[in-house]
């Protein structure tokens, strides 16, 4: 992480040098080494993403390949060998003989894909449409912005839910498990747009009275490159504090979407599932399938709201 | 000030009629209720039949219009699942759902702006402190799995309360309610705290947040400077003009109660319309979805319009700025 340029490093030049230079010697490095809990959360989020990314080589077992399965490891308590198998796991198997540290990973992967690709999806569309309604304006800004006012009356994993339960009413019968992820992004993307779009809307409303936009629409631009080229990356900053924390939203929701039995499929178990299934067994004193996913879970949403507030602080002290 | 209420009505009035259009949208664009009606011997002048007498031939917006009042009666046709009328599920689940909100919004309400008060007079001290720190961890955590670690504690540790269902029930003016009877209270105790956890730290946060501040203003100061006893200066002079923002997000948060009372009764069991709800979504039962979507939309936007109006009753500076502002 903290990585102190050598005085050789700094005379030998080269762009990408420069780069790492500036990095480290930025008001943004300097707050972020000021902040304990900011460094801590990102190293704990950096491990989760390098584990879930590689998680097929770390995990040591594949849960999902029945073939490799055997029955007789089940309900195998952590840190401990099974007593007729004699195969060895970390945090205990659940009832099918699963190994827990592996569904973990291979569960923290799909709950990380779902939450970044829906934000992505989100921050795509509430970035364009809040584009539009700033720049453009006239029935266009109207009619996006009380679709917005609209959505808002309602809390955010409550539309995703909606959204999910239309979502699969539209997807043929067959498909459904297979489409179920693609159907939970997009409707955990939806839910999420507003914010992006408010935020783009109102800077946008700021910066297309400044003199570089008149000019740029002096000399000819279409109002697409404008926006594109000349507005958008001025208006950035503050869409990357809201990702960040739409990240931790996402990432809630998917969990909560999966624990109720109405997002990722039991063949594609997220961290939400798993708990899920933990859940069945604390009445019989299997404490371990529930409580390594909730941890981890916990993990994942603590520092990525951790990292997001402190983005928050530094990036734009009034926001909020 | 009456522009503003009938301004705001005619707001809420559209925000229900968009609703009401995608819960419409639904029932029109999703499945083929004549396909489901006649099955597979049907002919074609069978189904032509059938769709002229359902009126399905009509233009959208005259389908939209019946459909409207239509749900004015309650009518919201039939639950694919249960096989009975929508309106009829629904209304058999509320009162489990209402008096679930209504504890655990109590809860909240009590225990949060205590806590906050307790906060903000002791702001150093050690419990106070502990307090705030305990409650960052709170907000933090998803509803569910507050549910499901109380249910470990108390139900499977201590085994002293019930981990699911609703217990028993007792009637008042004919309406099933479980508060009425121990053992109903009794399940209603964890699904109550559970819901309310995180509404009760988010006010108790905004508690403790107002009160510093309105404790830093002069008309304190020389409360204090007049020699009036701490328990009066904290309590009848400072609590008042707390609570004023304090209404409005607490109204606000009552109607996040009922969102989130979907989770909590999925993870009890409790037969709300919450479960009812999630159990529409599992098995696609457009007609449960599209209704229970309409009656959030009247419960939300009945809230925002209560608080806003609220808060003019409360704060009479407000309705001055209004009358000038616009006058």
């Amino acid at each position: 992480m903290r990585v102190v340029p050598r005085p050789s490093d700094t005379s030998s030049g080269g762009d990408r040098r420069n780069y790492v230079r500036d990095f480290l010697g930025s008001d943004f490095f300097f707050a972020f080494k000021r902040s304990p809990a900011a460094v801590v959360a990102t190293v704990v989020f950096t491990l989760l993403v390098l584990s879930a990314i590689f998680s097929p080589l770390i995990a040591p077992y594949t849960p999902f390949d029945p073939g490799t399965l055997n029955l007789m490891n089940g309900f195998t308590e952590p840190m401990s060998a099974n007593a007729f198998t004699g195969d060895f796991f970390l945090l205990g198997t659940d009832d099918q003989g699963r190994d827990v540290f592996s569904t973990i990973l291979f569960g923290l992967r799909i709950s990380l894909f779902v939450g970044v690709t829906a934000v992505l999806f989100a921050m795509i569309l509430g970035v364009s449409l809040g584009l539009i309604a700033g720049y453009i304006g006239g029935w266009m800004d109207g009619l996006i912005m009380r679709i917005a006012d609209v959505q808002l009356t309602f809390p955010s994993i409550m539309v995703a839910m909606l959204l999910f339960g239309i979502g699969k009413g539209l997807v043929p019968l067959h498909l459904r498990d297979e489409m179920a992820i693609w159907v939970l992004i997009v409707s955990i993307g939806l839910s999420e747009w507003v914010q992006f779009a408010r935020t783009v809307r109102g800077a946008t409303l700021v910066e297309r009275e400044k003199e570089y936009v008149q000019a740029a629409h002096l000399i000819g631009l279409s109002r697409w490159a404008i926006m594109l080229r000349h507005i958008m990356p001025n208006v950035m900053a503050p869409v990357l504090v809201i990702a960040t924390i739409s990240l931790a939203l996402a990432i809630i929701a998917e969990a909560t979407l999966s624990f109720l039995g109405v997002g990722a499929p039991k063949t594609e178990p997220s961290l939400g599932t798993l708990i899920n299934v933990g859940r069945q067994f604390i009445l019989s004193g299997e404490w371990w399938i529930l409580l390594f996913p909730s941890l981890v879970l916990l993990a994942l949403a603590l520092s990525v709201n951790l990292v997001g507030d402190w983005l928050r602080d530094v990036l734009n002290p009034k926001l909020r | 000030m009456l522009a503003f209420i009938i301004r705001r009505i005619a707001q809420a009035l559209l925000v229900v009629l968009a609703v009401a259009f995608v819960s419409f949208a639904m029932f029109k664009f999703m499945g083929d209720p004549v396909n489901n009606l006649l099955g597979q011997e049907a002919t074609a002048a069978d189904r032509e039949e059938l769709e002229e007498r359902l009126g399905l031939n009509d233009p959208v917006p005259v389908q939209y219009v019946r459909y409207l009042f239509r749900a004015l009666d309650g009518d919201f046709g039939v639950s694919y699942r249960a096989g009975l009328p929508v309106g009829e599920v629904i209304l058999s689940r509320l009162p489990a759902t209402l008096e679930l909100a209504a504890l655990s919004g109590l809860f909240a309400i009590g225990v949060g702006i205590c806590l906050g008060i307790y906060a903000a007079i002791r702001r150093n001290g050690f419990l106070a402190q502990f307090i705030m720190t305990t409650s960052l961890i709170g907000v933090s955590l998803p509803t569910f799995l507050i549910g499901v670690f109380l249910i470990w504690v108390f139900a499977v540790n201590l085994d002293i309360l019930p981990s699911f269902g609703r217990g028993d029930t007792a009637s008042l003016f004919g309406i099933e309610l479980a508060i009425l009877t121990w053992d109903g209270f009794q399940s209603m105790i964890l699904p109550a705290l559970t819901l309310g956890l995180y509404q009760m730290t988010l006010i108790m946060r905004l508690v403790r947040a107002e009160m510093l501040e309105v404790l830093r203003t002069d008309y304190i100061r020389f409360a204090r400077a007049r020699g009036l006893s701490e328990r009066s200066i904290h309590f009848s002079h400072a609590l008042k003009n707390t609570l004023i923002p304090v209404i409005t997000i607490t109204g606000l948060q009552l109607g996040l109660i009922v969102a989130f009372a979907i989770i909590t009764e999925t993870v009890f069991q409790w037969p709300g319309v919450g479960l009812l709800f999630i159990n529409a979504i599992s098995f696609v039962d457009i007609p449960v979805m599209s209704a229970y979507l309409l009656l959030v939309a009247v419960i939300f936007v009945t809230i925002n319009l209560i608080v806003d109006l609220l808060y003019f009753v409360v704060d009479p500076r407000l309705r001055v700025d209004v009358n000038e502002g616009r006058g």
